[in-house]
């Protein structure tokens, strides 16, 4: 049997070294925050050949230049609360508690497989209704694509990701469900932007994380966003809680909207 | 690999990729963060890393190598109790006391960040990570308020060692 003492670790000291250890990312969990793999590492669920800690690779900073804002792979959620705009901001500030959110970060959040029985990805609904695009570093080298793209391809687990960047919106909107404390999930959440791509909606929450809203952006009308989701039961809610309050929330994220600074 | 804790440096030869609670607990005998869920939910392994609140259980160590990390025994004054702990002993903030450990390090992250009087919203929003399995959460939220205003227990003296030792047993 493997143990923790097997895994070869790096601990690069830049995003250049940090992409010259991830290679073609063969037999390599990436570590950032750590809120997800180490507790797999520990119960002895994961055991990679190599492990990348992305802590001291410089991967951490945000930018906000021009109208365009970008942001390392390993920026902490808790950075993320002030630091950028919404729904983005909005987003981050539902994940977890104070001290998760300081430690999880960004590329965590978009990278993570799906969990057995909780959802994951709450960041991802808010970049693809800010049309954001993803640069990231492995087989084939450096590449910048749509984030959607980057998520329903094998890119989010077998692709390094190095920043994300998209442009200051015009206005946001943001819309979930209560949590009823630190430690619940978010139901459902509903992101809208308007960027020179146009109107985006995206809904975390609802049949997988992140799914893009296209009757909803086409009409304006919120009962179509109904259309593009395959509703699922689970233990936070049921389907059919779901689809009724879709078209609810994504009426007051468009009401909501404010002009974003 | 180095690693300060509570301001005394040691040579770890844990794997690197074992979590902190697990080097602190077995390799340093550092026993005030607690194995709870181990998942990162139940914030009872919470410590100070550079002064910020972390899950030890989430962190490998190779992530803080070269940081400064306190726990509870780094807080506590010699022969005595912090006004922190105080207020927690006096009010009743502590029952079974699995929960304490981390809820003290978290609330005193609060408190010196803050450097104020704290509402109840703050001091929930800070220990809302936090599970008291007693489900003493008034008495915990009343004891960080209290400990956090001048006219209360911040202003008076660490209790006498004496007064303590049911605290410490």
């Amino acid at each position: 049997m493997t143990t923790l003492r097997d895994v070869q670790v790096a601990l690069p000291a830049s995003p250049a070294e940090a992409v010259a250890a991830f290679g073609d990312g063969s037999g390599v969990t990436v570590i950032a925050g750590g809120t997800i793999a180490v507790p797999e590492l520990n119960a002895g669920r994961l055991r990679p050949a190599r492990a990348i800690l992305l802590g001291r690779a410089g991967m951490d900073g945000i930018t906000r230049t021009a109208g365009v804002v970008r942001i390392g792979a390993a920026c902490p959620l808790a950075v993320l609360e002030a630091g950028v705009p919404d729904p983005l901001a909005a987003a981050a500030r539902e994940v977890g508690d104070q001290e998760i959110r300081g430690q999880g970060t960004l590329g965590g959040n978009l990278c993570a497989p799906p969990a057995d029985d909780v959802q994951r990805g709450d960041l991802r609904a808010p970049l693809i209704a800010l049309a954001a695009q993803i640069r990231s570093a492995g087989a084939g080298g450096e590449r910048t694509g749509p984030v959607e793209d980057f998520l329903s391809s094998a890119s989010s687990r077998t692709r390094l990701l190095l920043e994300v960047e998209f442009e200051e919106p015009r206005w946001a909107g943001y819309a979930s469900l209560h949590r009823a404390h630190a430690h619940h999930y978010t139901v459902l959440a509903v992101s809208a932007a308007e960027t020179s791509a146009g109107l985006r909606i995206a809904v975390t929450g609802a049949g997988g994380a992140g799914v893009r809203l296209r009757a909803a952006e086409a009409s304006g009308d919120p009962d179509d966003a109904v259309g593009d989701v395959e509703f699922a039961d689970d233990a936070l809610a049921s389907a059919w809680y779901r689809r009724r309050m879709l078209p609810v929330l994504v009426a007051r994220a468009l009401a909501t909207r404010t002009r974003s600074s | 690999m180095k690693l300060t804790v509570n301001g005394v440096d040691h040579e770890i030869a844990s794997a690197p990729l074992t979590p902190l609670l697990h080097v602190l607990r077995d390799e340093l005998d550092v026993t005030s963060p607690k194995a709870g869920c181990q998942q990162g939910g139940c914030g009872t392994c919470t410590v100070l890393v550079d002064g910020e609140p972390r899950r030890s259980c989430l962190l490998a160590v190779a992530m803080v190598e070269g940081h400064e990390v306190t726990t509870v025994e780094g807080l506590t004054p010699a022969g005595g109790l912090s006004p922190l702990q105080r207020a927690f002993h006096e009010l009743g903030g502590v029952q079974c006391g699995f929960c304490t450990p981390g809820m003290i390090v978290a609330a005193h992250a609060l408190l010196a960040n803050a450097g104020r009087a704290v509402e109840r919203e703050e001091v929930i929003e800070a220990l809302g990570g936090h599970y008291c399995r007693c489900t003493g959460y008034v008495k915990i939220v009343e004891a960080v308020q209290t400990a956090s205003r001048s006219d209360g227990a911040a202003g008076q003296p660490a209790l006498p060692a004496s007064d303590t030792e049911e605290v410490r047993a």
